[in-house]
């Protein structure tokens, strides 16, 4: 693009690899959510999946945390254009709850207590790369970042990595989420900037 | 929709505050936009580094111009260039407007309340302007919660509306110094209490404003029995997403 700034310099993350075009590094964890935080008391959490068929099974939180636990760490992208390289999470991979699971659905409607939901296809879940996470940087995950529970899909925009998760709604066809009928990309990849619908 | 840039020209700037900044930038046609709704900027320095920041729109009249309030960031990378440096006649790249939840759409009814933390009015200014300009009927009210008197954004506009019979009103909290006869304090629960439509008039809420402020007052009026779903918040930044 033809406009140069000749006053603006820019100073920070030059040829940053881990930086996705249009994201700068952010140091804090800003917070954004479009409505109050739930609260939700572990003792009444659980996390269901439903498949296209309309079987179900469900997890409470003992339950939950008695599956392999797995630590990750992973760079996150808002789309707002802030990333946080090097995030440290505990939690469970979609692929050790996907074991009990008998399915051919390709889309996923992720749903959050509060009403949130965001879609995301089975292929961004599966294969190593989403968890359902409770810990951040070794200590609970707090509300207003998304506790009890959060999904964590790093590969992607992060306001697919839904925050107080309560279950998989699984589809043959994509059913747009909250911000996906707001405006912005339906699969929302940082590299490739789906930022806006 | 708005996936594109576009080049705008800066046909305006003026100073809200001692580190705040009103710029207007002109499309090359009319802008369809959404009180609310934020745009995203692009600068390119010499050596093609880019940065991309979002900043909400403050005003959207007439229909090419849109007008961007700038907060400088003592540590920002952006924005002191945006407040201190950004000249009349300058271009920049811009995309949007954007955002289709944190907006007042004017088919609602609804009594609005506004409740803005600092630099979060400008979102809540925009809709404010729309409502005036729409002659609308809904009662707005804004709690504007600010560092100090030299802290307030548009204030004569404010104070002007305030005085009309536009239905809007505004009352100020005053965090670290207030004009003589006015108390200095945090918003508290109380005044909160004091200070909005109550819950049984079923305003739409809006609030913006730093984190721990949107937490706090969005935590304050769930209590209150203000149903979630009529709340909507927006952190500093831009979309109110779930980042």
């Amino acid at each position: 693009m033809g406009i140069i700034s000749s006053g603006f310099q820019g100073r920070r993350n030059r040829d940053d690899p881990g930086l996705p075009p249009g994201q700068h590094r952010a140091e804090d964890f800003p917070v954004l959510s479009a409505g109050p935080t739930p609260r939700i008391a572990r003792a009444d959490w659980e996390f269901r999946i439903v498949t296209e068929t309309g079987t179900s099974r469900h997890w409470d939180w003992a339950a939950f945390l008695a599956l392999p636990q797995e630590d990750i760490t992973a760079d996150i992208h808002c789309v707002t254009s802030w990333s946080k390289l090097g995030t440290h999470w505990r939690g469970v991979a979609l692929d050790t709850l996907f074991d009990q699971i008998e399915t051919t659905a390709r889309f996923s409607l992720v749903h959050s207590y509060g009403g949130y939901t965001t879609n995301v296809p089975l292929a961004d879940l599966l294969g190593g790369k989403a968890w359902i996470v409770h810990q951040f940087n070794g200590a609970d995950l707090p509300s207003e970042h998304g506790g009890p529970a959060r999904l964590l899909v790093p590969h992607l925009y992060f306001w697919k990595s839904a925050k107080w998760v309560r279950g998989l709604e699984l589809t043959g066809e994509e059913i747009p989420g909250f911000w996906e009928t707001n405006g912005y990309h339906a699969h929302g990849d940082p590299w490739r900037e789906e930022r806006y619908g | 929709m708005s996936s594109a840039w576009h080049i705008v020209d800066v046909v305006a700037v003026q100073e809200e505050t001692a580190t705040a900044r009103t710029i207007g930038l002109r499309f090359p046609l009319p802008v369809r936009s959404l009180p609310g709704q934020h745009l995203d900027l692009r600068l390119t320095a010499p050596d093609g580094y880019q940065a991309v920041r979002s900043y909400s729109v403050a005003s959207a009249s007439p229909p090419d111009t849109l007008e961007i309030t700038v907060e400088e960031l003592p540590d920002g990378e952006v924005s002191p260039y945006l407040v201190r440096k950004l000249a009349v006649g300058d271009q920049l790249e811009v995309r949007g407007p954007v955002g289709g939840w944190f907006v007042w759409r004017p088919e609602d009814a609804s009594p609005v309340q506004l409740i803005a933390g600092g630099s979060g009015v400008v979102p809540l200014m925009a809709m404010v302007r729309a409502h005036d300009q729409a002659r609308h009927p809904a009662p707005f009210r804004l709690l504007y919660s600010v560092r100090d008197p030299e802290s307030v954004y548009y204030r004569q506009e404010l104070e002007s509306l305030a005085g009309s019979s536009s239905g809007l009103a505004v009352d100020y909290v005053y965090t670290r110094r207030a004009p003589a006869g006015r108390p200095v304090g945090r918003l508290d629960a109380r005044i909160l209490a004091s200070s909005v439509f109550g819950p049984e008039a079923d305003p739409a809420v809006f609030i913006c404003g730093a984190t721990g402020f949107v937490e706090t007052v969005s935590g304050w009026l769930v209590d209150s029995g203000y149903p979630p779903e009529r709340i909507k918040t927006e952190r500093y930044g831009g979309m109110g997403g779930t980042g």
